[in-house]
């Protein structure tokens, strides 16, 4: 197998406060291979976008990385330099955020942005940049980019500016992007436009892609695999298919139960009772019990790690055969 | 773009409009004029024609289209004091309060921009708190006050640097200058600073709060994202959306620099047309008084007309508003 393009192991953020310092993400670990798409689920305040700023280096104080690896193919990035980690930024990993609106700056021409950034990364001229740039709006499907390029961002729909903001994240043709809910600012229509777009740089450039968001209907769509994520740790990860039709942790189960269908069976969608704990009253144990169905005494005693189960990962203490034994 | 121009300008000379019946009335209002240029023991009938040739016996309406007839063609009358023509006083007077008070709003800019990007960047070092309090003195010290302890540190106590006056000046044209001489800039200094100190503070203050916004918005985020260097994020992206608003403040306070000049140049006996107004309050030379004040709000007018203009420089979403409107 070849090695995948991003790698976390056992990733940890904490944000120190004065009372102490609050775990958002704790021990997380997955990886992206080239080309495939990984959709990250989950609640707000579940630790999905921290995830994704923690892998490309933007946790800001007082947020920092508390342990774990990263590695984006092979080389580990989490303790890199400041000016190492820049320097990957936007070369390596390209980052698209959730609002088109407000990603870029109402100051400078798109073209100004997109060819700052190339000449941040490459040795090209400002003509040859200039050219690139053309070529990347064409790219994404932004009409008569010869004439475009020269538009200030608020003469662009929410669409279209999103667009430019994807030119930007691929300008330096990085083997990763991030994606943290790209298409949640965004209307129906104009979400599947850059949802097929996103799957489609990913497939004709081999990139890696991490898509953050908390709509099913988009994982389902683009995604290869899916990592269901619950108060800052991964809960079911595994072939997105198999996630959907078959879902093993409760909370997936639930989540994938209050996705809405179309084939007008009248019945209730399912709610998951009670809200995710914030971070500072985490449960001890598993930290979805206090509301799950299923819950045993040794649940509200011992943090479920990932097993393994087919092409999933749960971590749940239901498909552990040793606990059950052991509970009973 | 050109209705906008033209919307302001009318809007404008509205003002002015205004400003002018202002000026006009305290010629009626702040006593009978002709007491101020007879003696006491004027008889009656030289009274009579004094006030002829002045043209005070003239319906109230014709006098002030004759004063706004004038006005416009910067004719303000003849000083009482001086029986000379206020409009050769002021002109007389006003290089020496322009020069100050560019002087002291360069200062204040290079200064207050300086100090606010540093502190805003470097919040937790000693230097930008030490700001902070210096800005906080700034803000909260009076004009005179900070004039008389630098006059008392720099001219009394070490005697470096010239209590009051211009020093040497340098005509050029109508136009005299402090700036050629070492004696007209070393007297250039202390006033300036004092004019200057405010302003500094506030646009230090404002670019601080402005550059810790902008900071703290999607778009450097991104820009962060996208690996440009810090340099280019800071000075390149922050900086630009910063300025914004401290063009406006900073221009609508070059008109208070000049007015604030009142005090400072009396302070400092600067022979400007701040002084010129003090004296002229004291002698209730109104000519002058009513000049003056036409002239400082021709130029908090022009200010602002410019300012707005400058915006759609800086914005380029103005001018799309702008032409949209239009």
């Amino acid at each position: 197998m070849t090695e995948p393009v991003l790698s976390v192991r056992d990733l940890q953020v904490e944000f120190a406060l004065r009372r102490g310092a609050l775990r958002a993400i704790d021990g997380v670990s997955f990886d992206i291979a080239k080309g495939e798409v990984l959709g990250v689920v989950g609640e707000s305040g579940a630790g999905k976008s921290v995830t994704g700023l923690a892998v490309i280096g933007l946790i800001d104080p007082p947020g920092r990385i508390a342990g774990g690896e990263i590695y984006l193919s092979g080389l580990r990035i989490d303790h890199l330099p400041p000016e190492d980690l820049r320097r990957i930024r936007g070369k390596r990993i390209g980052m698209i955020f959730q609002d088109p609106l407000t990603s870029l700056n109402p100051l400078y021409r798109i073209g100004d942005q997109i060819v700052e950034t190339i000449r941040t990364h490459t040795n090209l001229s400002e003509q040859a940049a200039r050219k690139r740039a053309i070529d990347l709006l064409a790219e994404v499907g932004i009409p008569a980019p010869d004439k475009r390029i020269d538009g200030y961002p608020h003469e662009f729909s929410g669409g279209m500016r999103q667009r430019v903001v994807i030119a930007l994240a691929i300008c330096a043709e990085p083997e990763l992007i991030i994606a943290d809910e790209p298409t949640t600012a965004l209307d129906v229509s104009v979400q599947a436009q850059i949802i097929s777009l996103i799957k489609r740089l990913g497939r004709d450039h081999g990139t890696a892609v991490m898509l953050v968001t908390h709509d099913m209907g988009v994982i389902a769509e683009t995604s290869d695999r899916v990592a269901v994520m619950y108060s800052g740790r991964i809960a079911e990860i595994g072939p997105v298919q198999d996630v959907i039709q078959n879902p093993m942790h409760p909370y997936a189960k639930g989540l994938m139960g209050a996705i809405p269908t179309l084939a007008g069976e009248d019945k209730r969608l399912v709610q998951i009772p009670g809200s995710m704990p914030r971070l500072s009253a985490i449960p001890q144990g598993c930290s979805f019990n206090p509301r799950c169905a299923f819950a045993f005494d040794w649940c509200r005693i011992e943090r479920p790690e990932p097993i393994r189960h087919g092409t999933q990962a749960v971590a749940c203490h239901l498909y552990d055969a040793s606990v059950k034994e052991t509970a009973a | 773009m050109l209705a906008f121009t033209l919307h302001r300008a009318i809007q404008a000379i509205g003002v002015m409009i205004a400003v002018g019946i202002i000026a006009f009335s305290m010629f009626r209002f702040a006593g009978d004029p002709v007491n101020q240029i007879v003696s006491l023991d004027t008889p009656p009938a030289e009274r009579a024609e004094v006030r002829k040739s002045l043209g005070l016996d003239d319906p109230v309406i014709v006098q002030f289209a004759r004063y706004v007839g004038n006005a416009a063609q910067f004719k303000f009358g003849v000083s009482y004091q001086f029986r000379q023509p206020v409009t050769a006083l002021l002109m007389e007077r006003m290089p020496a309060t322009l020069e100050l008070a560019t002087c002291a709003t360069v200062l204040a800019m290079v200064f207050g921009i300086l100090m606010g990007v540093y502190s805003a960047l470097r919040r937790d070092t000693l230097l930008a708190k030490a700001f902070q309090a210096i800005s906080l003195i700034g803000i909260s010290l009076p004009t005179f006050l900070i004039g008389i302890l630098l006059i008392y540190l720099f001219s009394v106590t070490l005697g470096w640097l010239p209590s009051f006056g211009r020093g040497d000046v340098v005509r050029i044209g109508w136009w005299t200058t402090g700036l050629l001489t070492v004696s007209g800039l070393k007297a250039l200094i202390m006033p300036s600073v004092t004019l200057g100190l405010f302003q500094m503070t506030l646009i230090m203050r404002l670019v601080r709060a402005e550059m810790l916004e902008v900071l703290r918005t999607d778009y450097i985020r991104f820009a962060r994202a996208r690996g440009l260097t810090t340099r280019a994020i800071h000075f390149g992206h922050a900086l630009k959306n910063t300025l914004v608003p401290v063009i406006t403040v900073a221009g609508l306070q070059f008109g208070s620099v000049i007015a604030f000049a009142i005090i400072t140049e009396t302070v400092f006996q600067w022979p400007g047309m701040g002084l010129l107004f003090v004296q002229a309050v004291q002698n209730v030379d109104i000519p002058i008084m009513a000049a003056y004040l036409l002239m400082v709000s021709l130029i908090f007018v022009t200010i602002n007309f410019v300012v707005d203009i400058l915006y759609t420089v800086v914005d380029p979403r103005l001018r799309s508003t702008i032409s949209g409107a239009a």
